[in-house]
C-alpha cells in the first residue's frame, strides 16, 4: 500500500511562533502559559491559558480576508503556507485535483461567533455579518486553505474534541492511500475568548490555578484539570513515490492509526485507549517492543491519568517505555493539540531528543517513565501519539522515521 | 453488470451495505412517514414556530414536529442533548430496529459511528449564550449561569458520542463536520472504514437542528434564504423560475451499514450498496459557485468509476437542489458535464422542494429517499416546480412522483466552503 509521509511541517504553539521558534523553546523546556491577555478574566475562576504570542495576521494575509476570518483560521492560513514552504511545494504549479485538505475542528471560529451572537442579541438579526454563515463553523479552515491554496481534490473535517487532530491525519493518509497526491492535514484551534472560556468551563477539567508552573500537572499527585490553549499544526502528506521522486525531504511516515470509543459511563467494560495503541501498533505492522517513545493524551485529570497509565502499563508494561507530555508547556489546544505532538514527535526523531513534561514529579504509582525536567537523548524510529477527546474518544497514531 | 467480480467491489475487496434506515425529517418522523411524505409531494414549509421570527428577513422554515418523550427520552435526555442529538438518537434507535439488531448485538469493538453536522448544537448555543450574556447585556459572558452541558454544545462530537452510547459502540467514532455536505461525507466516510476494515458495523448518518435566530439572522445577511414569507407552502422552488433562495430545515436520517458478507450471513435485508463515493473542493469562494460545475462533475465522474458504472446507468440524479439561482445552474451544468447525453434522459429531482435545507442534515435525508425510490421504483418529485429556469433543462420531475425502473441512483451535495460530493446507490438485494 502507499506509504504517506510527512514532507512538510508548520507549528503555531504558545510557546513558540513557527516551527523553529517553537522547537527551540520545547527542548528547551520553556512553557507559553500565562495569564490570559486577550480579556478581561477577572470575573472567572480560570485566568490561564496558551496564547500563541506575536501573530500580526497583516504581515501574512491579504487585507480583505481579515475581516471574514476568526482568529484561529487566520493563525490556520499562515501554518498551511508556511507547511507547503517546508515541503518545497508550490501548489500553482501542481493539479489543482491532486491535492486536497483534511483538518480537524473541535469548536470553529467561536470568538467570530461569540462577537455575532453579541450583536444579534444587543443589536438584532440585521447586525450580524455576512461572514457569519461561515467564519465560524467547523469546516472553516479547510475551507479557506483549499481557496487560498488551489486545491480542489478531496478535502474533509472531523470533529472528535481532543482526538480529531489525529482522526483528520488519518483520514488524510486514506485519501493518499486513495491517489491524492498530496494533503494538508492536522488541526489549528482555540476559542479563547470569554464565551469560550465559559463553555471549556462547563467541562468540569479546566485548572483554577493563577500559577503558570502549577497549572497544568498530568501525572502529578498536584493534578487538578488543565489550562486551555490555541494553536496546533499543520503537516503535508504525500505519497512516498511522489515525495522520492521530486527529491523531498522526509521528516516520517504515518505508519499506523487506530480510533476507538469507550463503552458507554457505568457499563463496568475496560477504557478503549489500549485497544487503540494495539490495533494503531498492529496497523503500523509493528509491536509494542518498536515503540521508542510515547506522547501522552496527558489529561491531568486523576481518573484519566489512571486510566492513561493503566493502558501504557498494560501494553509496554510498568516503565517500559518513555512517555513525554510537552503539551505541559502549551495547555491543550483543542484539536490542535494532536496535530502538534505529531510534528514533536517527527522533530524528536530527527535531532534524536526527547522533549520533556515540565513541572510534573510524577506519582511512581502510575508506573510511567515519564521525561522530566531535561530533554533526553534518545535513538528515536517508532513514536507512538495518544489523543483523547472529552466523551470517550481515544485515537492513537505511530509516526516511524522514513525509510525504517 | 452484477457478476461476481463486480460483486465484491470497486477495490476487489470489502464492501459496505444499508441494513437499516431511521428518519425525522419535517412532517414526517419515521421512514414510512417520510416516504408518504415524499411520494405524495406533499411540502412540510411553513412559518416559523420554533421561534418568533418577527423582525426576519426570511420567516419560512422546515420544522419537525418532534415530542422528545414519545421517543422515550426523558427530561435529563432532553436538557443534555442539543435538539438535533435528539433527532439523531431517535433516527439511530429506528434505523436498529429496521436492520434488525439490539444495541450491542453487534460486537461493540467492532461498531463504529459517524455522524454529519455541520453547524452542531446552534440551537442549544443560540439558547444559553442569551442567557450567559443576559440577552447580549454582557460582553463577558456569566459562567454562573452556564448550564452543565454547555460544553457538549460547544464541541459537536457529542452527537457521535450519544449515538454511540445509545447503540452500543466502540469502534471508530467521529462527527464529520464539512457543512452542507456532511449528511453524504459522513456515510462516506462511514463506507471507508468498513471497507479498510477498521469497523463491521457504522451507525452513520447526520442531524441538524438550525432554525434559531442567529442561523436564520446569518443567512439573511447573504439573502441566501428565501423571502416568500407569505406563501410558505411554496417557498422551496428548486429549479422553478421564480425560485428566491432555500428554506432551511431540519431533521435526522441515521443508518446502519455493514460489510456485505456479514449482513448477507446474518440474512439481513439488503437495503442498498454505497457503490461509489467521492468528493472534490471547488477551491474558490466559501459561498460562491463557479457556474461550470466543473468540480462537482469529477466527484460525480470518480463515483461512477469507483462503482465501476457508466452514466447511462444512472436510474436517477438525487440532486442537491437548494432553489438558490447559482446552485441550480451550478449542479445542472455540473450533471451534463459529468453524464453528458443522459443527463437529459434520467429523472433528477429536489426532496429540498418538500423537506427545505438541513444544512449538515440533508446528505442523508436525500440518501434515505435515495434508497427508498430503489424500494419502490418511484422517484419522488421537485414540487412547487411550475415553469423551470431555461438554464435548468433537465427533467425535474415536477409536481408528482413517477413509476420508474430504479436499480442505481446518483445523489450530490454541494455546499459553504466549496463542498461538492457525490454517492452511487444501487440495489443490493
Amino acid at each position: 500500500m502507499t506509504a504517506a509521509v510527512v514532507t512538510g511541517v508548520a507549528v503555531a504553539a504558545p510557546n513558540g511562533l513557527g516551527t523553529d521558534a517553537y522547537w527551540r523553546a520545547t527542548r528547551a523546556g520553556t512553557g507559553g502559559i500565562r495569564p490570559i491577555r486577550k480579556f478581561d478574566t477577572s470575573r472567572y475562576p480560570v485566568t490561564l491559558a496558551g496564547e500563541v504570542p506575536d501573530f500580526r495576521p497583516e504581515d501574512h494575509l491579504p487585507s480583505r480576508l481579515l475581516p471574514q476570518t476568526d482568529h484561529m483560521t487566520r493563525l490556520a492560513l499562515v501554518a498551511a503556507d508556511q507547511a507547503l514552504a517546508d515541503a518545497g511545494v508550490d501548489p500553482g504549479a501542481r493539479d489543482p485535483f491532486s491535492m486536497g485538505v483534511v483538518t480537524a475542528s473541535s469548536s470553529g471560529g467561536f470568538e467570530f461567533g461569540e462577537r455575532e451572537l453579541r450583536n444579534l442579541w444587543s443589536k438584532g438579526g440585521q447586525y450580524v455579518s455576512a461572514y457569519q454563515s461561515f467564519a465560524w463553523f467547523y469546516a472553516v479552515n479547510t475551507g479557506q486553505i483549499s481557496i487560498r491554496n488551489g486545491m480542489r481534490g478531496p478535502c474533509g473535517v472531523v470533529v472528535s474534541d481532543q482526538a480529531g487532530g489525529l482522526d483528520a491525519l488519518a483520514q488524510a493518509r486514506r485519501l493518499i492511500r486513495g491517489g491524492t497526491r498530496l494533503v494538508v492535514s492536522g488541526g489549528v484551534d482555540g476559542s479563547i475568548c470569554s464565551w469560550g472560556l465559559v463553555a471549556q468551563m462547563a467541562g468540569g477539567r479546566l485548572s483554577t490555578a493563577t500559577d503558570p508552573d502549577r497549572a497544568y500537572l498530568p501525572f502529578d499527585a498536584a493534578a487538578a484539570g488543565h489550562v486551555p490553549g490555541e494553536g496546533g499544526a499543520l503537516l503535508v502528506l504525500e505519497d512516498a513515490d511522489s515525495a522520492r521522486d521530486r527529491g523531498a525531504r522526509t521528516y516520517g511516515e504515518i505508519a499506523g492509526y487506530a480510533a476507538t470509543f469507550d463503552p458507554k459511563p457505568g457499563t463496568g467494560r475496560e477504557p478503549g485507549l489500549r485497544r487503540a495503541i494495539e490495533l494503531a501498533l498492529d496497523d503500523a505492522g509493528g509491536t509494542a517492543a518498536d515503540v521508542d517513545l510515547v506522547f501522552a493524551d496527558a489529561a491531568a485529570v486523576p481518573e484519566l491519568d489512571r486510566i492513561e497509565a493503566d493502558a501504557l502499563t498494560a501494553v509496554f508494561g510498568p516503565r517500559g517505555v518513555p512517555v513525554t507530555a510537552p503539551k505541559t508547556m502549551t495547555g491543550r489546544l483543542l484539536s490542535g493539540a494532536a496535530p502538534l505532538d505529531v510534528v514533536t514527535a517527527l522533530l524528536a526523531l530527527a535531532d534524536g531528543v526527547v522533549p520533556p513534561t515540565v513541572n510534573v514529579t510524577p506519582l511512581p504509582g502510575y508506573g510511567l517513565d515519564l521525561v522530566v525536567g531535561a530533554p533526553r537523548p534518545a535513538r528515536l524510529e517508532t513514536v507512538l501519539v495518544l489523543a483523547r477527546g472529552h466523551g470517550g474518544f481515544n485515537s492513537a497514531l505511530v509516526v516511524r522515521r522514513a525509510g525504517a | 453488470m452484477n457478476g461476481t467480480t463486480d460483486r465484491r467491489g470497486a477495490r476487489g475487496g470489502r464492501r459496505a451495505v444499508i441494513t437499516g434506515i431511521g428518519v425525522v425529517a419535517p412532517g414526517a418522523v419515521g421512514t414510512k412517514e417520510y416516504w408518504s411524505l415524499l411520494s405524495a409531494g406533499r411540502t412540510a414549509t411553513r412559518g416559523i414556530t420554533l421561534f418568533d421570527p418577527a423582525g426576519f428577513r426570511s420567516r419560512v422554515a422546515a420544522e419537525v414536529d418532534f415530542h422528545p418523550e414519545d421517543h422515550g427520552l426523558g427530561p435529563q435526555d432532553v436538557r443534555r442533548m442539543d435538539r438535533a442529538v435528539q433527532f439523531a438518537v431517535v433516527a439511530a434507535a429506528e434505523a436498529m430496529a429496521d436492520a434488525g439488531l439490539a444495541p450491542g448485538e453487534a460486537d461493540p469493538h467492532r461498531t463504529g459511528v459517524t455522524i454529519g453536522s455541520g453547524v452542531g448544537a446552534t440551537m442549544a448555543l443560540d439558547r444559553e449564550y442569551r442567557v450567559v450574556s443576559d440577552g447580549g447585556r454582557l460582553d463577558a459572558v456569566d459562567h454562573a449561569y452556564a448550564v452543565p452541558h454547555l460544553y457538549d454544545y460547544f464541541v459537536p462530537s457529542s452527537f457521535a458520542a450519544e449515538v454511540a452510547w445509545s447503540v452500543g459502540a466502540e469502534g471508530p467514532t467521529t462527527v464529520v463536520s464539512t457543512g452542507c455536505t456532511s449528511g453524504l461525507d459522513s456515510v462516506g466516510y462511514a463506507t471507508g472504514l468498513i471497507r479498510e476494515g477498521a469497523a463491521d458495523v457504522m451507525v452513520a448518518g447526520a442531524a441538524a437542528a438550525p432554525i434559531s435566530p442567529i442561523t436564520v439572522a446569518c443567512f439573511d445577511a447573504i439573502r441566501a434564504t428565501t423571502a416568500r414569507n407569505d406563501d410558505p407552502e411554496h417557498a422551496s422552488r428548486p429549479f422553478d423560475r421564480t425560485r428566491d433562495g432555500f428554506v432551511l430545515g431540519e431533521g435526522a436520517a441515521i443508518f446502519v451499514i455493514e460489510e456485505y458478507e456479514r449482513a448477507r450471513r446474518r440474512g439481513a435485508f439488503l437495503r442498498a450498496e454505497i457503490a461509489g463515493f467521492a468528493t472534490r473542493s471547488n477551491a474558490y469562494h466559501m459561498t460562491g459557485l463557479r457556474a461550470d460545475g466543473r468540480e462537482m462533475a469529477e466527484a460525480i465522474t470518480r463515483a461512477l468509476a469507483e462503482a465501476r458504472i457508466a452514466p447511462e446507468a444512472v436510474d436517477y440524479v438525487n440532486a442537491h437542489g437548494s432553489g438558490t439561482r447559482q446552485n441550480d445552474r451550478h449542479e445542472t451544468a455540473a450533471f451534463k458535464r459529468s453524464l453528458g447525453a443522459h443527463a437529459y434522459r434520467t429523472p433528477v429531482s429536489s426532496v429540498k422542494s418538500m423537506i427545505g435545507h438541513s444544512l449538515g442534515a440533508i446528505g442523508s435525508l436525500e440518501i434515505a429517499a435515495s434508497v427508498l425510490a430503489l424500494a419502490h421504483d418511484v422517484v419522488p418529485p421537485t414540487a412547487n416546480l411550475h415553469e423551470a429556469d431555461p438554464e435548468c433543462d433537465l427533467d425535474y420531475v415536477p409536481l408528482e412522483a413517477r413509476e420508474h425502473r430504479t436499480d442505481t441512483v446518483l445523489t450530490v451535495g454541494s455546499g459553504f466552503g466549496g463542498f461538492q460530493s457525490a454517492m452511487v446507490l444501487r440495489s443490493a438485494a
